[in-house]
């Protein structure tokens, strides 16, 4: 593997909680280029031809295995598009840890727009991390833009964990997902954004096999100037059961749109949503202060834990 | 210990004055157990919160320690010593109950230390220490985490307002037990309790009487209890119907 600087390394440590080269299959980007790849007997990561990006195949069967593909950029006015296909077999059961850090230090905005599909095979399971970081002094941009496309075959659950707490001044985040039968998707979405950060997060979910369920919960906190808008669509195409949540904290000038949204094709489809977006409480603060907190710290943990 | 003086609390509701408390003047000792007790609407909690900083007072003093904390704010006489159990205890979305139970330690304790506090107001601590303190927590478990908080955090003054509201009756036995423990243990400091239930008055070294932001009776429980079972009722039937 490829040396990495100090800054690439503090990134990969904040995005995929790694210290040192990780266990298992792994392909880490480092400025648009491979810093280092190793597949294992079940799981093979071939890079596209075209070079962007690479396609992830996963063995039938294959247990207790993760695959690591974190993305750090460091180069001020780097942007790049990147396709990454995960072919998940029958009765497989793997964590995948992405997610991408971006230090933009220069005046020049950075960009990483990473497109994943999965595709899961018959009773496949999947848990995915995902986490976005941005820092840097720089006046340049720091901008992620993911978009997620799964597809889910019979009986597969797929377990989404989308984390992004700090120093991503705009993300548009695109998430669509097609169930079969028995299928199950689990979405919890964590968002912070401050300053004049902007956030759009979308959700299409279409629900097409009996059985299939859908379960969709974002809590955001928005600070100082910034702007989010939740966008979560459930499409009930079968006897099915899908909820979505959102559950906001408003701070500051901050502005938060929610549009949760439900559509029913079948009579036998149950749709849920549910949207809070309000200012943390205050008799929350007071608590906390009777025991010896300060008003901000009492915030700072009342935030911490609503971001857990 | 905590000394009270001349305290008055006056809100202005539609631009009509209303003092909730008037003038009141009390002290606790060290190492007494004081409980408040009084018709509803009287000022009890009212005065709980002043003493916790809720609220500040119209005028009035408040000492704690020979420390004049009239002016300071809730977090500052948490510092001080001033613990405070909430009658209705708030809900955290994501805080889980060691979260809660190590913030109001104050430092670093381990999950057993924390279970400790737990298993003190009778909860199986395995069962509760990962819990959010949220909706899923019913008012009776909320209420016994909000003691837990208060022992873990351990106060020279420990106010409870109303212990007992919400409070199951096979809840109630443990609670009366957790309070006849604190008072053993109750040394170098004193609790204060507002309560409606004879069987907390009971285990009281003083009483306070306040009904309508008034103090009316004050002293050692075997003289002021008496007159409270005895009376047909805490406060004057309403005079109309008589």
């Amino acid at each position: 593997m490829k040396e990495l600087d100090p800054i690439q390394k503090r990134l990969l440590e904040e995005v995929a909680g790694l210290h040192k080269v990780p266990v298992g299959a792994y392909n880490i980007r480092a400025n648009g280029e491979s810093a280092g790849r190793v597949s294992t007997a079940n799981i093979e990561i071939v890079p596209k031809e075209d070079g962007a990006g690479i396609d992830i195949h996963i063995k039938p069967k294959t247990k207790n295995e993760s695959v690591h593909i974190p993305v750090v950029l460091t180069k001020t006015g780097l942007r790049e598009v990147v396709y990454n296909d995960f072919y998940i077999g029958e009765d497989a059961d793997v964590v995948i840890v992405a997610g991408c850090g971006i230090d933009n230090c220069g005046n020049q905005d950075s960009e990483h727009d990473g497109i994943h599909r999965f595709y899961l095979e018959k009773n496949a399971r999947v848990k995915y991390v995902e986490k976005h970081f941005g820092s840097g002094e720089g006046k340049g941009k720091r901008i992620l833009n993911p978009g997620t496309e799964v597809y889910m075959k019979e009986g597969s659950t797929m377990e989404m964990e989308m984390v992004q707490i700090k120093g991503v001044d705009n993300t548009n985040r695109i998430t669509t997902a097609e169930l079969d039968k028995d299928a199950k998707l689990l979405v919890r979405e964590r968002l912070m954004t401050h300053g004049d950060q902007n956030a759009l997060s979308t959700y299409v979910v279409k629900l097409n096999g009996d059985g299939s369920k859908a379960d969709v919960v974002s809590r955001s906190v928005a600070k100082d100037n910034s702007y989010q808008k939740f966008n979560a669509k459930l499409v009930g195409n079968a006897a099915c059961s899908g909820h979505t949540e959102c559950d906001s904290i408003i701070m500051d000038n901050g502005n938060i749109l929610a549009v949760p949204g439900l559509e029913a094709n079948n009579t036998n489809a149950a749709l849920v949503h549910e949207a809070a977006i309000g200012k943390i409480a205050g008799d929350q603060i007071i608590k906390l202060m009777t025991l010896g907190l300060t008003e901000s710290e009492a915030e700072e943990q009342i935030i911490n834990g609503f971001l857990k | 210990m905590l000394e009270v003086k001349n305290l008055s609390f006056v809100v202005n509701a539609d631009g009509v004055e209303k003092q909730i408390i008037k003038n009141v003047s009390f002290t606790i000792e060290k190492e007494k157990l004081v409980c408040i007790t009084g018709p509803n609407g009287g000022g009890k909690s009212t005065l709980a919160r002043l003493i916790a900083g809720i609220e500040k007072p119209t005028s009035g003093k408040i000492i704690l320690n020979g420390v004049d904390i009239t002016d300071k704010t809730i977090t500052e006489r948490a510092k001080l010593g001033i613990g405070f159990a909430f009658q209705q205890p708030v809900r955290f979305k994501g805080l889980q109950v060691f979260d809660l139970i190590k913030l109001a330690k104050g430092d670093d304790i381990n999950v057993a230390k924390a279970c400790e506090y737990l298993s003190a107001v009778g909860l199986c601590a395995r069962d509760y220490i990962d819990r959010e303190v949220n909706n899923s927590l019913s008012g009776g478990e909320l209420k016994r985490i909000e003691i837990a908080t208060l022992l873990a955090k351990g106060s020279i003054l420990s106010i409870f307002d109303e212990p007992e509201a919400g409070i199951d009756l096979w809840s109630f036995q443990n609670l009366i037990q957790v309070f006849k423990n604190m008072r053993s243990n109750i040394k170098d400091s004193s609790i204060l309790i507002i309560s409606h239930q004879e069987r907390i008055l009971n285990i009281a070294d003083e009483l306070i009487v306040i009904r309508d932001g008034e103090i009316v009776e004050l002293g050692k429980r075997d003289t002021v209890l008496p007159k409270l079972i005895g009376a047909s009722a805490p406060v004057n039937a309403c005079s109309k119907l008589v």
